[in-house]
């Protein structure tokens, strides 16, 4: 085998192939405009009325085009239209329909109309489902079976065609939410919101279920009042009341425009069993359209030809101009003509390919980290020498994500609101130091939770006055008292402060102390393990051991976590819990049946992680949000919280503009959830993203998904590096070769004895 | 002989329907199908109606094995396992839970898995059986002995070592293949040495040395005393008399992996991104896909019991005393 | 007493084969057939050797299962409360290497850590670079220069002492006539290691840490019994199993052979991975069910191990019952079987008496060469995410986290070797015992090289 892959190997040294013989991608490639990626876990629908994950959304994001969009340059996030020709206006009327004035009261609102009007012109990817005949007919639809059966690649249809976006192919989509086939999973969320959704739901489900699997399901033909078309290029959606946040959503890939050309392309018999379908193969506006679709292998995004006018940003946040972000501002977008996103499902192979030269951007896993990354002088994150000469860029950005420690509030150990119960997770949230955690797990890549809201949201504050002082103080290394520490916290002052905080509005925490001493100071403790220790020892368990019993404590630490990550992880936790003293058992399972007792309640401590939707404080706060507990509503608050009071500001931040006032309330409810502890507000993870030299226009964009239109690739600096970073080392065949050769001589010699012993036998 | 097989293939039915059995038990002790459900439709904003209009719309809202609210027959015959399970037997998979019809996976899946297992499989026969026959003519003299503490020395180690280590050396630090990945047609080579070498390694200590055991019980017979004696030269006598008499037991061992081929190998694929039928179905068992799970474990079956029936037609190949009925 | 014995599942279990190791030795005692290969197996070179480096190994595997609770400190008027952390013999002998944690990786003999960390120097100011040990080489004041020094002082009296043992030891046992080379080298090898290690490893890391700053040599010698336990425990299930259905189809025939036939080709025809993939999810949802059954971490692992263990017995009994069956076909036949019939010997009787002795060399043979297969095996499945719990020490979980390492640059390796060694030492010496016992006791293998 050594000898056959010498031969292949130096025929391909010999004959100079045009890249270098362990590049994973075909030499026709080699040169083209081509951005590589790749994606770990094959997206399992790509239907945008059904996705619902970051990695599907990767591709969704550039195929299809929601009416609105996020600058891709300024922060904080701010919403730009996209399809839409200006930002949707909004009208709210009573219930009895009169229209009433923008700054009306939100109880007084009955009914919100969002009028959305797109640009005209814009032209959908060249598409089978579009295409016409001579005569002006479908071509494909209906098909005949024995046509049908001569397919059997997507590529040939042989035809293909396009047409104009309208408005009706945007509310022919929110129709979709409800259609019983397709499954949405923000039918349940939506339905609260748009009116008449969920009649609509009620309607097709029976229909669905009255005809055969095979028939078409004409969603249109049945009545629906929450969205309509006015003219050619404008539609309405009604909400229900007054729900500001909804112009997030359509930003979202939910509300991008569906042909109805394509429902009737793909719904046709024998279809599915071929894997077309729109859960398969898209049908957008947008930059690319999927041109390949192996999920096993390889998924190729093309440049849309019929893409309209689109051009990439002149204006963008403090900086971008400095560091080259604008220097193709103005360029006609897309820049680069395909992308491969090649299958990649382990970290390892992924990174080693990345430094090759074959992947054009990676993330950074912590085993690879030291690798890359280096902290400066001020502690702050750069790159390697050998990244440097390298050519490689390093681009970070806070994360809009929470991870935190959860309690589970109905368990009659950790849970509850009473004061035994608070003054345990307070212990605990003082002595699980995150810090430790952030820099052994995470290398640092992450910013330490204070409380609910991630930075980059309204609502966060930052620096020392967004501190938790249930487990940090003040710390200026100079020995004073802390100010936090006198009326802040510790014993029944704290629950005495905290009770006032209830009745009347408070003012938050760390405004109470001295305000001076925060501006001077901006550095910040963790509060030592004592406090701790007293904390537990004033819930009843002193020493770790149950007053009443003797008993040692143990909790349990439920997880879905497996894998070698996870057990050093636990450990980690395990020691943790011991430093108070606590033995922790951690029940590690299976997903289903983590999933199980998390909805069962019979979890008691748990990891748990969120997301943003969309950049406002109430998709975070909401998670605590009593009526959405998980047990018994299935809701998002996995923790089971319910505060009263909690509840009722939530109510009213929810409708609240951004401004002082809200900030005010947020802060009484930050407050309320710290005092509470129901989770230990752990990190919120940083993003570190490496990219080669040869890749530019990147900065990280954590809500967009149309990012890929605004790269660019010089393809001819990619090919020499590759060419530099891929020679293959020859000299370990010239020692297999040698140790062969070395093993032919006593071989012939013992064949010679073996010869003489025969014969003279 | 043709009444056989056929006897043979009757034979499989209530093999098979075992085996279709045991599988439904297993997955239903460990997963309802709500938890299926809950897997497809994602983490966030679950209700309870997306999971009814799931199980629906998947076939799973029937009972296991026994339908009370059906009459008559139907009662065994309208539930989950009867309707999942007996057109398995006409290789009518279905689509998988996300959707994707199963045997057109299979079909275009199974090219990788065979690219890579039927050239391990001949080139590691042959290897192993050369060696083997090397050590074995080197009987006795310390270049056997060396062999045999070799192999016994590369059977220790964990099959793990040697794709971990194949991967870092040759794909990492050498640069001679491309670490992980697939590309069809004839750009396919780069892709598969790398794990047909490590496979190949892998392999060598158990095989060869059973092979060579093989080939020493032969050799100790009276038969290949009195082709020597007869003054055959050493090579002949190994090749055409030993190397023939053990072709029944290598042919028993070997015939009935031979279908098996087309399942791939789970570590291998999944190690270097191969995207064939052994990665399914490591991905199947990860993401709980019941459907692609029964799938390939009745097609393992299937083909082992096909292997089986090969092993018994071969005996009669390379030797005519061997009859079938 | 300040400690509570605890008895796990699996080391009851392991009781139980001991017992009935002995007993089978005591009830082979005078049967020559068994007495004469075995004696054979110890006084070749190979066999002596590598059955005290097995020995080594059982032993640490024995140690680590004598497991106890610790008493609390007491207090007034309450009774006496233990810890909920189980330990084990080996655990309190190790003691200095199990707490001697560190912060993260180290490498072997290392007296700083292996990545730079921000730290205020002596004056004042924060810079970056390795941090000190908290253990490894913490006695030496200034590491430059008296590392060297030091760490060839402490290893030239571990091998001092060993060899003073070995001289013992080997004088005592020469003096009883009981002594040949090989096992004496192999004494000395062993001796001298465990010299080097006990003088060096309480105070260096000898194998480094790993990512949580556990010591790998700890982990190591942990790792031993997990795979001790899947090689041997699974016989506990095969062994039933086997001789029961394999002797019955071969003797009974008939209906009895099909059925038994029907159910081991099902098993078989199931690709093994997948059938331990569903039981084992099986056995984790039963736990999960009844976890007042299982408080601590060490009986949930505990639980999960065993379960592997019947998993993997469960479908790896076939091959050994159809050996059996094929052996009593045979045997069946044979004058002396047809003569018990004749003489109408019940049934039982002729299994028990007759057929079973007759083929106990078959099961003893198979028992040996499927220890190391099963050992790897281990490894394997816990790649695949099916093998033991997550949290237990065991090879395949050491060797599953250090794939990861080998990704880091510079590279963390020891893990991995410290796995690769551990393993292939036991494997080795469990593969060439193996072939000593099939050669002495497989009357085909005689005359073979």
């Amino acid at each position: 085998m050594a000898k056959m892959a010498f031969a292949i190997l130096a025929a391909c040294v010999l004959t100079a192939c045009s890249q270098p013989v362990n590049s994973p991608y075909p030499a026709a490639e080699a040169g083209k405009s081509v951005l590589y990626s790749a994606f770990g876990e094959r997206p399992k629908h790509l239907d945008p009325a059904r996705s619902y994950s970051e990695n599907e959304y990767v591709f969704l994001g550039n195929i299809y085009e929601p009416p609105l969009q996020y600058h891709y340059l300024k922060r904080p996030y701010v919403l730009e239209p996209q399809t839409a020709a200006v930002m949707p206006t909004v009208r709210y009327f009573d219930a009895a329909g009169r229209e009433l004035p923008a700054d009306a009261d939100s109880a007084a609102i009955a009914l919100s109309e969002y009028e959305i009007r797109i640009k005209p012109g814009i032209r959908y990817q060249p598409h089978p489902c579009f295409a016409r005949d001579a005569a002006g007919k479908p071509r494909y639809i209906p098909m005949r079976p024995e046509e049908l059966a001569d397919i059997d690649h997507f590529q040939d249809f042989s035809e293909t065609g396009s047409r104009e976006l309208t408005a009706d192919d945007y509310v022919y989509q929110i129709r979709r939410l409800a259609h019983p086939r397709v499954q949405s999973p923000i039918l349940g969320l939506m339905s609260d919101y748009i009116v008449g959704l969920k009649d609509l739901a009620k309607a097709l489900a029976e229909a669905a279920k009255a005809q055969s699997k095979e028939d078409y399901l004409d969603i249109n033909a049945f009545d629906f009042e929450g969205a309509y078309v006015v003219d050619r290029y404008t539609y309405r959606v009604r909400i229900k009341g007054k729900y500001p946040q909804f112009v997030y959503w359509l930003a979202m890939p939910f509300f991008a425009p569906v042909p109805e050309e394509a429902e009737r392309f793909y719904r046709q018999p024998g279809m599915a069993a071929k894997n077309f379908s729109l859960d398969w193969q898209p049908v957008g506006t947008g930059a690319y359209y999927l041109a390949e679709n192996e999920p096993n292998r390889v998924m190729r995004l093309q440049r849309n030809p019929h893409y309209r006018e689109d051009f990439y940003p002149a204006e963008g946040a403090p900086g971008d101009r400095e560091a080259g972000l604008l220097a193709d501002a103005g360029q006609r977008l897309p820049m680069v003509d395909t992308v491969v996103y090649s299958l990649e499902k382990e970290d390892v192979p992924y990174w080693n390919k990345f430094l090759q030269g074959y992947y054009d951007a990676s993330g950074i896993t912590s085993d690879s980290f030291d690798q890359a990354i280096r902290m400066n002088a001020d502690g702050e994150p750069d790159l390697t020498p050998d990244m440097r000469e390298r050519g490689i860029q390093l681009a970070t950005a806070a994360r809009p994500t929470l991870s935190y420690m959860g309690f589970n509030m109905l368990d009659p150990v950790v849970g509850g609101l009473s004061e035994p119960a608070r003054k345990l997770r307070q212990a605990l949230s003082i002595a699980i130091d995150y810090e430790e955690f952030i820099s052994i797990f995470l290398n640092g890549r992450g910013l330490l939770g204070q409380g609910p809201i991630p930075p980059g949201i309204f609502g966060h504050r930052e620096g020392v006055a967004g501190i938790n002082p249930v487990v940090f103080r003040v710390d200026c290394g100079t020995g004073v008292s802390p100010p936090l520490a006198k009326g802040g916290r510790g014993g029944s002052a704290t629950t005495a402060v905290a009770q006032a905080a209830l009745k009347s509005p408070p003012t938050p925490l760390y405004e109470r102390g001295e305000s001076r001493a925060a501006g001077d100071c901006a550095k910040f403790k963790r509060r030592p393990l004592e406090e701790a220790k007293k904390l537990l020892a004033e819930a009843g368990y002193p020493n770790g051991r149950d007053a009443r019993t003797g008993q040692h404590l143990t909790l349990y630490f439920d997880t879905a976590a497996s894998g070698p990550e996870a057990k050093s992880r636990m450990d980690w936790f395990r020691k943790q819990f011991a430093k108070l003293d606590i033995q922790l058992v951690v029940r590690a399972t299976d997903y289903n049946r983590f999933q199980d007792k998390m909805r069962k309640g019979s979890a008691q401590i748990f990891e748990w992680g969120w997301n943003a939707d969309y950049p406002d404080p109430e998709n975070f706060l909401f998670l605590l949000y009593g009526p959405h507990r998980k047990v018994g509503t299935g809701g998002e608050n996995a923790a089971n919280y319910q505060n009263p009071e909690f509840d009722r500001l939530f109510e009213r931040m929810k409708d609240m503009d951004n401004g002082p006032e809200r900030q005010a309330v947020i802060d009484q409810m930050v407050h309320i959830a710290r005092e509470d502890a129901p989770w230990i507000f752990a990190f919120h993870p940083k993003s570190f993203g490496l990219r080669h030299g040869w890749v530019k226009n990147v900065k990280p964009n954590l809500m967009s998904h149309n990012l890929l239109k605004y790269r660019r690739v010089d393809p001819a600096a990619r090919a020499a590096y590759q060419a530099k970073w891929n020679r293959p080392a020859l000299w370990p065949l010239a020692v297999t070769a040698a140790l062969l050769a070395g093993m032919i001589w006593p071989a012939v010699a013992a064949y010679r004895r073996r010869q003489k012993a025969t014969a003279n036998a | 002989m043709l009444n056989y097989i056929v006897r043979r293939l009757l034979y499989a039915i209530p093999i098979l329907l075992g085996v279709n059995l045991l599988t439904f038990a297993l997955f239903f002790m460990v997963n309802t199908p709500e938890d299926m459900a809950r897997i497809h439709l994602g983490a966030k904003h679950v209700t309870p109606e997306a999971i009814e209009g799931w199980k629906r719309e998947h076939g799973y809202d029937k009972p296991l094995f026994f339908n009370a609210a059906a009459e008559g027959a139907a009662k065994v015959s309208d539930t989950l396992f009867v309707e999942k399970s007996l057109k398995l037997f006409v290789l009518d998979f279905g689509p998988a839970d996300d959707g994707r019809d199963i045997a057109r996976e299979i079909k275009t899946r199974m090219w990788p898995s065979l690219a890579i297992a039927l050239p391990t499989f001949l080139v590691g026969l042959l290897a192993y059986i050369s060696f083997a026959l090397l050590l074995v003519f080197f009987r006795g003299t310390r270049l056997d002995t060396a062999g045999v503490i070799l192999c016994v020395a590369l059977m220790s180690i964990s099959g793990l070592f040697y794709v971990i280590a194949g991967q870092y050396l040759m794909g990492k630090l050498w640069h001679w293949f491309p670490i992980s990945g697939y590309q069809p047609g004839l750009d396919a080579w780069k892709f598969l040495l790398m794990p047909v070498l490590v496979s190949l390694a892998a392999g060598i200590g158990d095989s060869a040395r059973f092979y060579r055991a093989l080939f020493i019980e032969e050799i100790g017979k009276d038969y290949v005393r009195t082709a020597r004696a007869k003054g055959l030269s050493e090579l002949r006598v190994l090749f055409r008399h030993v190397l023939g008499n053990a072709m029944i037991p290598i042919l028993t061992g070997v015939v009935v992996v031979i279908p098996r081929l087309f399942l791939g190998s789970l570590i291998i694929e999944s190690f270097f991104g191969i995207p064939g039928l052994g990665s399914y179905t490591i991905d199947a068992i990860q993401a709980q896909d019941f459907a692609i799970v029964r799938s390939m474990v009745f097609l393992g079956s299937l083909l082992y019991i096909i292997g089986l029936v090969l092993t018994d037609i071969s005996y009669t190949l390379v030797d005519p005393r061997v009859r079938l009925e | 007493m300040n400690f509570k014995p605890v008895l796990l599942w699996s080391d009851a279990l392991i009781l139980l084969l001991l017992a009935a190791a002995a007993a089978g030795v005591w009830l082979l005692r005078h049967n020559e057939t068994f007495r004469a290969p075995l004696r054979q197996v110890l006084a070749s070179r190979m066999g002596s050797a590598t059955a005290l480096i097995l020995a080594v190994y059982v032993g640490i595997g024995l140690l680590d299962s004598l497991h106890y609770v610790e008493r609390l400190p007491d207090e007034p008027g309450r009774e006496a409360q233990y810890s909920g952390e189980v330990k084990s013999v080996l655990d309190k002998l190790l003691a200095p290497l199990r707490e001697n944690v560190e912060k993260t990786y180290s490498a072997p003999f290392a007296t700083h850590l292996y990545a730079k960390e921000t730290m205020i120097g002596p004056d004042g100011r924060e810079l970056r670079d390795y941090p000190r040990l908290k253990h490894g080489g913490a006695h030496l004041a200034d590491p430059d220069t008296e590392f060297w020094p030091d760490v060839l002082k402490r290893g030239g009296l571990g091998v001092l002492g060993g060899m003073v043992c070995w001289v013992l030891l080997v004088f005592s046992l020469w003096q009883r006539g009981r002594s040949h080379g090989a096992l004496a080298w192999t004494l000395l090898c062993i001796l001298v290691v465990s010299g080097l290690l006990v003088a060096l490893a309480p105070h260096y890391h000898v194998l480094g840490t790993d990512k949580v700053g556990q010591d790998v040599l700890y982990l190591s010698l942990k790792s031993v019994r997990t795979g001790l336990l899947i090689g041997t425990l699974t016989t506990l299930v095969v062994l039933p199993l086997a001789i029961g259905l394999g002797i019955a189809a071969g003797y009974f025939g008939g209906f009895v052979d099909d059925v038994i036939q029907y159910l081991y080709t099902t098993l078989n025809s199931i690709p093994g991975v997948l059938l331990i993939a569903a039981a084992v999810l099986v056995v984790q949802v039963q736990i999960e069910a009844h976890p007042e059954l299982f408080d601590t971490s060490a009986a949930r692992a505990d639980m999960r191990l065993l379960a592997l263990c019947g998993i993997l017995g469960l479908t790896g009994w076939t091959g050994l019952a159809r050996l059996l069956r094929a052996e009593t076909l045979k045997l069946r036949e044979l004058e002396f079987v047809q003569a018990a019939r004749a003489f109408g010997v019940s049934r039982t009787r002729i299994l028990a008496r007759h057929l079973l002795p007759n083929v106990m060399h078959l099961v003893l043979i198979t028992v040996v060469i499927d220890f190391s297969g099963l050992v790897l095996a281990e490894a394997v499945l816990s790649y695949v995410g099916v093998g033991v719990d997550p949290a237990m020490i065991s090879f395949g979980n050491m060797i599953n986290g250090a794939r990861l390492e080998l990704a880091r640059e510079p590279v963390v390796w020891w893990q991995l070797a410290a796995a690769f060694l551990f393993m292939f030492v036991l494997v080795l010496a469990a593969n060439l015992f193996a072939d000593q016992v099939r050669d002495a006791l497989d009357p085909k293998a005689k005359g073979r090289a």
